[in-house]
């Protein structure tokens, strides 16, 4: 029993990650409809960036600094020279424009800083705690503790803020929000700068974890069962559906991986979230669709 | 007889021309770097590509896992050869073609509740599933300790094509078959619910299109589609079958292939193909001759970058595709040429 929930445990911790990641789409999707791919090579590039400015002997604090001015400059760059030309145009074109972009970010991001894998170390310990009768990795914990925050965060700025209500409004009607007179283009940029600051967290947690390298940018993959577990537009829904994704990952590896040959973790969370769509085709709170001809 | 062939039109002279350079001139030219690099692979991509377009571009059901049905055609294929000798190799490529169809036909199912990006998830689970099956269970692969089998001889009606020409040939008759065929299947009443359920599935459901019967039969032949290329790719092309090539990355070219021809077009498949398949040779000979550079990392970021642009810069300013821009520069040469009426 204790074995199960040590599993149990280490997967909903690695499941604190894949809602991270999710979380940078959700605030994407749930605001200009985009399904944004190129969020997991936002993460590469937060990351890389990060740590190479850190190798180049550049403190702590004003790396930090740094890589969050070239998040905001590149959601900038993005709203100017990719959305905006786009707007209105299908969710597919933009899905698939985010396709292109994440091409353009993971290449770029490499040819400039290089393709070899780096070690990040943000300072976290990363030992063992004994909780009664198993134990949990404390960087697990940290990490856990920073993604709380940042959720917690984000639901005061929907709920609480000014631009939080404007943002809310766009998700619900941009045509409308339009003639309210909001800026659709100041509205997006902020949105895209959100979402490169979350890629940002997600790349530090996950570049200490994994190192900093290419395959950081498959996260995004991850990413997508945990979106449709839990609704693409719900903040609460990444969170959830990380947690769910992520447990069952790691107990289906453990007691039905060795049944079948090992290696299940590569497909189980998609083969779930399909199961799980077709009986909730918007997950666990996304907005359930109203179709009309 | 002259008036027979006065009814031709000229743009069919060019197709008939074409074909004739194709099958008879091209061969003959006895480059094998012609054929191995650039010929082989473009029959094969844009054979997926024109699968991918029937289910994306026409019947609108996004997928991101043609690699994953291209891989079961060529373990298909490969099976049918080894553990039945008797049948006749093309007889083995239609059957290894029909298997991907009905594992198509299984991951478009959610297609009946899913749509839009959901849908990528089932097509996402579809990549990822065949790849560990394949991997995972060695009888596909013979139990062949490597995972990477040698592709058999391939000999048809007696001959052997094992050449590279001659696998040229042979990859060019399967491909403009069912590249003929998907053009007519695109204009029938199938090929008009598929486009009628991507503009407005409720109203092709109200006019009496079976929406979930349509979707099904997309799968089913844009898989099938896939697998013949799986097997031309592998066959013909690479000559090996092993399941770590046909990954998440292939399938994703192949997406960029249609994004960049054409959304339904089956021309814009070939166009995109050429694109991808010589884009990465012209980088490296640009690279050598530039920067005296043959750095092969770098190349392959320069090339995933110009293919990332490339895809925004056509969403952008030409969301057809290719195909439009070469068919508008086209009209323009032509009416250029024409005396102006009024």
């Amino acid at each position: 029993m204790s074995f199960f929930l040590e599993v149990l445990v280490g997967g909903l911790l690695s499941g604190v990650m894949y809602s991270l990641v999710a979380l940078g789409f959700v605030l994407v999707y749930k605001t200009s409809g985009v399904l944004n791919f190129a969020q997991g090579a936002m993460v590469l590039f937060a990351a890389l960036t990060f740590v190479s400015l850190t190798e180049r002997n550049v403190p702590f604090a004003i790396a930090l600094a740094l890589t969050l001015v070239a998040m905001i400059v590149l959601g900038f760059l993005i709203e100017r020279l990719v959305l905006a030309p786009l707007v209105n145009q299908s969710p597919i074109t933009l899905f698939m424009a985010t396709l292109g972009l994440s091409y353009v970010i993971e290449g770029a991001a490499q040819l400039i800083w290089g393709t070899e894998v780096h070690g990040l170390e943000l300072g976290i310990p990363d030992t063992p705690l004994h909780l009664g009768v198993f134990s949990v990795s404390t960087f697990d914990l940290v990490a856990a503790l920073i993604a709380g925050t940042m959720v917690l965060a984000l639901l005061v700025f929907f709920r609480a803020t000014r631009t939080g209500l404007a943002f809310r409004a766009v998700a619900d009607d941009q045509f409308a929000a339009l003639a309210v007179g909001l800026r659709l283009s100041t509205i997006w940029t902020i949105v895209w700068t959100l979402a490169g600051v979350v890629a940002l967290v997600a790349g530090l947690l996950w570049g200490a974890r994994l190192g900093v390298q290419f395959s950081l940018s498959t996260v995004v993959l991850k990413a997508l069962p945990v979106l449709v577990l839990g609704g693409f537009d719900s903040i609460a829904g990444a969170i959830v559906g990380g947690l769910l994704i992520g447990a069952i990952e790691k107990v289906a590896e453990v007691y039905l991986g060795p049944l079948v040959g090992g290696g299940i973790e590569s497909w189980i969370a998609y083969v779930v979230a399909l199961l799980f769509l077709l009986v909730r085709p918007a997950g666990l709170f996304g907005q359930r669709a109203v179709v009309r001809a | 007889m002259t008036a027979a062939l006065r009814t031709i039109a000229p743009r069919q002279w060019a197709l008939i021309a074409l074909l004739v350079v194709a099958f008879a001139v091209v061969p003959r030219l006895g480059f094998d770097y012609l054929f191995d690099a650039i010929l082989l692979p473009v029959l094969a991509l844009g054979l997926a590509g024109i699968g991918l377009n029937l289910l994306t571009g026409y019947a609108g059901q996004i997928s991101v896992g043609s690699a994953a049905f291209m891989a079961v055609g060529a373990f298909g294929a490969y099976n049918f050869m080894l553990r039945a000798p008797g049948v006749p190799v093309l007889v083995s490529f239609i059957l290894a073609g029909l298997i991907a169809a009905a594992v198509g036909i299984v991951f478009g199912l959610p297609s009946l509740r899913l749509k839009g990006f959901y849908l990528l998830v089932s097509t996402l689970a579809a990549q990822f599933f065949v790849q560990w099956v394949l991997t995972n269970f060695h009888w596909f692969a013979n139990d062949d300790p490597s995972g990477v089998v040698t592709a058999p001889q391939i000999v048809i009606a007696g001959i052997d094509v094992g050449t590279s020409a001659g696998r040229y040939v042979m990859c060019l008759a399967i491909v403009l078959l069912l590249a003929w065929a998907a053009h007519r299947l695109a204009r029938s009443q199938v090929g008009r619910n598929w486009i009628a359920i991507r503009d407005n599935e409720t109203a092709a459901a109200v006019i009496g299109d079976s929406v979930f019967r349509s979707k099904l039969l997309a799968f089913a032949i844009s898989s099938f589609y896939c697998g013949i290329a799986g097997i031309l790719w592998a066959f013909a092309y690479l000559r090996t079958v092993e399941s770590d090539g046909f990954s998440l990355d292939l399938s994703f070219r192949i997406l960029f292939i249609v994004i960049i021809g054409g959304l339904a077009s089956i021309r814009g498949a070939f166009l995109g193909a050429v694109l991808l398949v010589t884009l990465p040779l012209l980088l490296t000979r640009f690279g050598a001759a530039v920067f005296s550079s043959t750095n092969s990392g770098v190349i392959e970021l320069a090339e995933m970058i110009l293919v990332g642009l490339l895809i925004i810069v056509l969403l952008i300013a030409e969301p057809d595709g290719l195909v439009s821009l070469i068919d508008r520069g086209w009209k323009r040469i032509i009416v250029g040429r024409l005396p102006r009426i009024s």
